[in-house]
């Protein structure tokens, strides 16, 4: 196998009394599309959060391409990353949000042009045209010079992604990025994340509680809980056939969780 | 006591005087009471334990004594020490700092007021410090707090009198100078009064103003 881009080496992330993920050891190839799905509280979240560098590590190693990315090495000793290595380290990995996070003081375009120029040095020019080249993929071309108050969840949800990817990131991280939409505008943010899944080869980490996304976009699926990992595999095992008594249960209750809300749906309508 | 309209046209030139030494003292003392209180506020949030608590303490000590005794140890008590200050940049070096003490809290809480998702899709676009400061954090946590800044501006506009303390001759000491001159005091001061009365109620109708317009963020 070739070398892993990201290699998750026994974390341990502790707050305060709380052992969110203990001693937790993955690998991730490069290109591979990853679901993380899991209990509330599992520490989905938290793993992404910690690849992102918005959480500190309490112990354990992460390689990003062969590099560490917590820790660099100074006078033959590895030490903690200081924040020009965590900067360095940055460059390759771009984040989705729950909550959009956009920067509601710049418009559309703005949001998507800032990062390129102020990080890559990239001229406004170039980084206009590469905007306009992503907001045409995510549909949203017509709302360049719109602020982004006057868009709706799932519009925000797709300039999110492109200001993501205009930093051409090779990982993405995407954690929940539907789960603050309403039904109707989920379908809108995944047909755009699967149109990314097909046309490049970037490595995508997603945290979801979307099932059958995860069934259709992922190669492969990690269930955890509680900071472990329960069981890996590929989504047509995961789903139709998990080995794990708790896999089971969880899915159970997701799946029907879901045809619930699917039935109350088409109630109402 | 008769009201004397010709000691009032009389004395119109020289409380002009004052009057422009009143303003420069304002603009200048409120453009350093804005930057010192933006560095302090950024500087309380410093990881930096060491730079934080200086900061804190410094706030705490400027606010708690008198604005008065600063102008005393500044103009009177440098000097002693080799830093002679002329009596305006004293004047201006006092309420900057006083009120940047003020402005720091209004600035602090509007920078917490920026949602913490903000810093992490700043970091995450791997923007470095300086730069989510200054596109991210800054612009947005501004335009709320004018209202407040404003307000400290007029305090200081109003407090600009006690620098006739330390002999910087703005239009209190002026009026101070023309009663004692002509020992006549209902003018002077009634001119003063006045003055500071014709720009204070228009700056606090411009205040109510920014506040509807910044009462609520923008988006
Ligand atoms: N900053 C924090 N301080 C303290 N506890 C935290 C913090 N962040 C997360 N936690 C706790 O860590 C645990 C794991 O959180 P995490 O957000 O990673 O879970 P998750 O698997 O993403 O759950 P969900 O599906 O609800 O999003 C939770 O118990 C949470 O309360
Ligand atoms: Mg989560």
């Amino acid at each position: 196998m070739a070398q892993p881009i990201i290699d998750i080496q026994s974390i341990t992330k502790r707050f305060g009394d709380l052992t969110v993920l203990d001693n937790l050891s993955f690998q991730v190839q490069p290109g591979e599309k990853l679901a993380l799905i899991g209990p509330s509280g599992s520490g989905k979240t938290t793993i992404l959060r910690i690849l992102m560098t918005l959480e500190t590590l309490t112990s354990g190693h992460i390689l990003i391409e062969g590099e560490q990315l917590w820790h660099m090495e100074k006078g033959g000793e590895l030490v903690d990353a200081d924040e020009a290595h965590l900067h360095k380290m940055r460059e390759k990995i771009g984040m989705v949000f729950q909550h959009f996070n956009l920067f509601p003081h710049k418009t559309v375009l703005e949001n998507i042009t800032l990062a390129p120029r102020l990080t890559l040095g990239v001229p406004a020019r170039e980084a206009e045209q590469r905007a306009m080249e992503l907001l045409d993929m995510v549909g949203l071309a017509d709302k360049k010079d719109d602020k982004p108050a006057s868009l709706s969840g799932g519009q925000k949800q797709r300039v999110a992604i492109a200001r993501a990817l205009a930093l051409e990131p090779k990982i993405m991280l995407f954690d929940e990025v539907t789960s603050a939409l309403d039904p109707e505008l989920v379908d809108e943010v995944l047909s755009v994340m699967r149109q990314l899944g097909e046309e490049t080869d970037m490595t995508m980490l997603l945290v979801t509680h979307e099932m059958g996304f995860a069934r259709d976009f992922a190669d492969r699926v990690l269930f955890f809980d509680h900071g472990h990992i329960i069981e890996s595999g590929p989504p047509e095992q995961i789903f139709t056939n998990p080995e794990e008594e708790r896999t089971q249960s969880f899915l159970r209750k997701v799946l029907s969780a879901g045809k619930r809300k699917a039935e109350k749906q088409a109630a109402v309508l | 006591m008769e009201w004397d309209w010709q000691f009032v046209i009389e004395s119109l030139p020289t409380l002009w005087q004052g009057v422009v030494v009143t303003i420069q003292a304002t603009a200048l003392g409120s453009v350093l009471a804005l930057t010192v209180g933006l560095f302090l506020a950024i500087m309380c949030r410093s990881p930096n334990w060491f730079i934080s608590q200086c900061s804190k303490w410094f706030i705490e000590f400027v606010r708690g004594t008198p604005l008065l005794v600063q102008l005393y140890f500044l103009f009177y008590i440098l000097p002693d020490v080799g830093i002679l200050l002329s009596p305006l940049v004293a004047g201006v070096i006092g309420l900057g700092l006083h009120y940047g003490t003020y402005t720091a809290e209004v600035y602090r809480a509007g920078i917490d007021n920026i949602p913490k998702g903000q810093w992490e899709a700043a970091k995450a676009v791997n923007l470095t410090k300086s730069q989510t400061w200054k596109e991210i954090i800054i612009p947005q946590a501004i335009p709320p707090m004018i209202p407040a800044l404003a307000n400290y501006i007029i305090a200081m506009f109003k407090e600009t009198p006690l620098l006739s303390a330390i002999t910087v001759l703005e239009l209190m000491n002026q009026a101070r100078s023309l009663s004692n001159f002509h020992y006549r005091y209902l003018e002077p001061m009634t001119m003063v009064g006045v003055f500071f009365l014709l720009i204070s109620i228009p700056s606090v109708i411009f205040l109510r103003r920014l506040e509807q317009r910044y009462a609520r963020p923008h988006h």
